[in-house]
């Protein structure tokens, strides 16, 4: 009789720790990454492709030239490669973002108390991870050509590669948010981010670039990571680079940092046009 | 005697309440269209109230705004204490959101599905795989949390939506068109939820719907029409204020015959989609005057209670269902 079948509505409510969200959103990236076989094998068989293919055919074309850069251009190609695979993998993961808005998962996660920035942490991560792993992959083959790293250099090509992957990735997510569909997406991908890595430095160096070419790869700041990859993969051709490797990673951090908050201050609006 | 004792709290709550949600004047427009324009009403904790209203009529709107995804052009509302405009966070601590579009992943276990929510609104470890487990329970997948979302039916969806809806506890449930794309056993099972829910946790539930059976089931309702309430009360309210029957009649030549009814037995006789339409007390002795007053006119008639749809009628002069918009009353 003196059970009480009523329990109160509202309980204590503790606030949400904003790393748990983000963690939540990171992981659930990674699990919808693996249970499709697909995407799974087009990683692993991606940067193979990439790279033989691309610098196969660019490398019997073009007779190795005199000037600051590597002997062949399979091996300048090399960072540029590597350069191109996270590119791709860091905007196209942000399709998700796309997807998620057209599905609905999106609504639930914006009508939950969850810091707006944890929302970008945990789908930036995830989509930082996924290309991270894919760019790190693509190392594998640096030795077939020649190319040697001390442990040193190693940790500085995993700095620049989840630099890299953090700022494009961002750059995919701020770019995502206000898209409907994902042909709008691939429009601005080609428009936009595919020059972007062209004058990066991926293609051809910067000294051998054109006046009004060279402006653009000074304020591309995908140029300073291309850049910084060179310099820790070929520290002999030191000079021939915008600025030196330290101040580039530093360029390329600030870079990361701005188009996070960009990520952020998109995702945070809120108007009188529906959020999700 | 449990029942006689919930019931008295019920009504005493209604007879003293504040309500836990408050509308006020609140206005939005989609560009030079005015999606709402100037809602008020409000909702009493623990009971389960219905935005009726047709397609475009602004429910939708209405429930963007609550929600906290949309900000509104004017006016304001006010959910458990706290406006969805300025403090968005303290809101959505304490509304559960089932919408209408899917919002389960369906790469996801329904478990997973559940973990995921649970992080969003901080709860974790053990005490979340508890929760889980209680919520797959009550909504009768307990057997089915390690299977993948996208091997269920709609029915079962629309089950871990609302499971996901209520992980967190929340005192109100908003509820938009829950029961699209269901089958009748379904909705039935939903229902019965819902007011399992509101009897024995006490949580005010606004749902939106543009089915009238679904709106009779709910404590009250208001009936939106192009972004205004034109009605709200219980059903039996509404229904009431028709005042009488509902008459129909067919006839070749309906302007002319209705012209006349209204001359001759001095009442409102209306026109609707080619049929006369009259509201009066008694209909079944009314019926027999019509057909002596007006011999050999008259092809068929019919006399009925009046449902909601004849108050929507009533308040707007035209039918819930317009030419060009789904007939899906069904």
């Amino acid at each position: 009789m003196a059970q009480a079948a009523v329990t109160p509505a509202s309980m204590a409510l503790p606030r949400v720790n904003p790393l748990l969200p983000a963690f939540t959103l990171w992981w659930r990236e990674l699990v919808r990454f693996y249970r499709q076989p697909a995407r799974v094998v087009g990683v692993i068989v991606s940067p193979l492709l990439f790279w033989v293919v691309i610098g196969a055919g660019f490398g019997s074309s073009l007779k190795p030239s005199a000037g600051g850069q590597p002997q062949n251009f399979l091996l300048y190609f090399f960072p540029g490669a590597l350069m191109m695979i996270v590119l791709f993998t860091s905007i196209f993961t942000m399709m998700s973002v796309i997807q998620d808005r057209n599905e609905g998962f999106l609504l639930s996660v914006m009508t939950a108390p969850v810091h707006r920035s944890s929302i970008v942490l945990g789908k930036v991560l995830g989509g930082t991870t996924l290309s991270a792993i894919q760019g790190l992959l693509f190392l594998v083959f640096a030795p077939l050509i020649g190319i040697r790293m001390g442990l040193e250099q190693f940790l500085l090509v995993v700095l620049i590669t989840l630099l890299v992957a953090f700022s494009l990735t961002a750059l995919g997510f701020a770019i995502a948010w206000k898209m409907e569909s994902a042909q709008g997406f691939h429009a601005i991908i080609n428009l936009f981010l595919l020059p972007m890595w062209m004058l990066s430095g991926a293609l051809f160096p910067f000294s051998n670039a054109w006046k009004g070419i060279k402006l653009l790869m000074v304020i591309n700041p995908l140029t300073y990571g291309s850049d910084a990859l060179q310099l820790t993969l070929f520290p002999e051709k030191l000079g021939s680079t915008i600025l030196p490797l330290w101040p580039s990673i530093a360029v390329l951090a600030a870079f990361t940092i701005l188009v996070f908050i960009a990520g952020f201050v998109i995702a945070n609006r809120r108007s009188t046009v529906p959020a999700a | 005697m449990v029942t006689t004792l919930q019931n008295t709290v019920r009504a005493e709550t209604g007879a003293q309440y504040t309500p836990v949600i408050r509308i006020e004047g609140l206005r939005h427009s989609y560009g030079s269209r005015t999606a709402l324009n100037g809602v008020s009403f409000d909702v009493r904790p623990g009971e389960i109230f219905a935005l009726l209203g047709p397609n475009g009529s602004g429910k939708t709107t209405l429930f963007r705004i609550l929600s906290t995804l949309m900000l509104p052009v004017g006016g304001r509302s006010l959910i458990a204490g706290f406006d969805p405009a300025q403090q968005p966070d303290e809101v959505r601590r304490r509304i559960g959101v089932v919408f209408q579009a899917q919002s389960v992943d369906i790469k996801l276990t329904a478990a997973e599905n559940l973990w995921h929510q649970g992080h969003l609104y901080g709860m974790r470890g053990a005490m979340l795989q508890e929760r889980i487990a209680e919520m797959l329970q009550r909504v009768g997948l307990a057997d089915r949390a390690q299977e993948k979302v996208e091997t269920f039916s709609g029915g079962m969806k629309r089950r871990v939506e609302l499971a996901k809806g209520l992980m967190h506890r929340p005192s109100v449930l908003l509820l938009d068109e829950p029961t699209t794309g269901l089958d009748p056993g379904a909705r039935r099972d939903l229902w019965q939820y819902l007011h399992e829910l509101r009897n024995q946790e006490r949580v005010s539930v606004i749902v939106t719907t543009h089915l009238m059976e679904e709106a009779e089931r709910c404590d009250r309702l208001a009936i939106l029409n192009n972004g205004e309430v034109v009605a709200m009360g219980t059903p039996a309210e509404l229904r009431s204020e028709i005042g009488g029957d509902v008459i129909i009649l067919e006839t070749s030549d309906p302007e002319s015959l209705a012209l006349r009814i209204e001359q001759r037995f001095r009442i409102q006789a209306t026109v609707l989609d080619g049929k006369i339409r009259i509201e009066r007390r008694e209909g079944h002795r009314f019926a027999t005057d019509l057909v002596e007053a007006f011999p050999g006119e008259i092809e068929s008639i019919s006399i009925s209670k009046p449902t909601l749809e004849d108050v929507f009628i009533h308040r707007t002069g035209h039918r819930f269902w317009t030419q060009g918009q789904p007939e899906e009353k069904k």
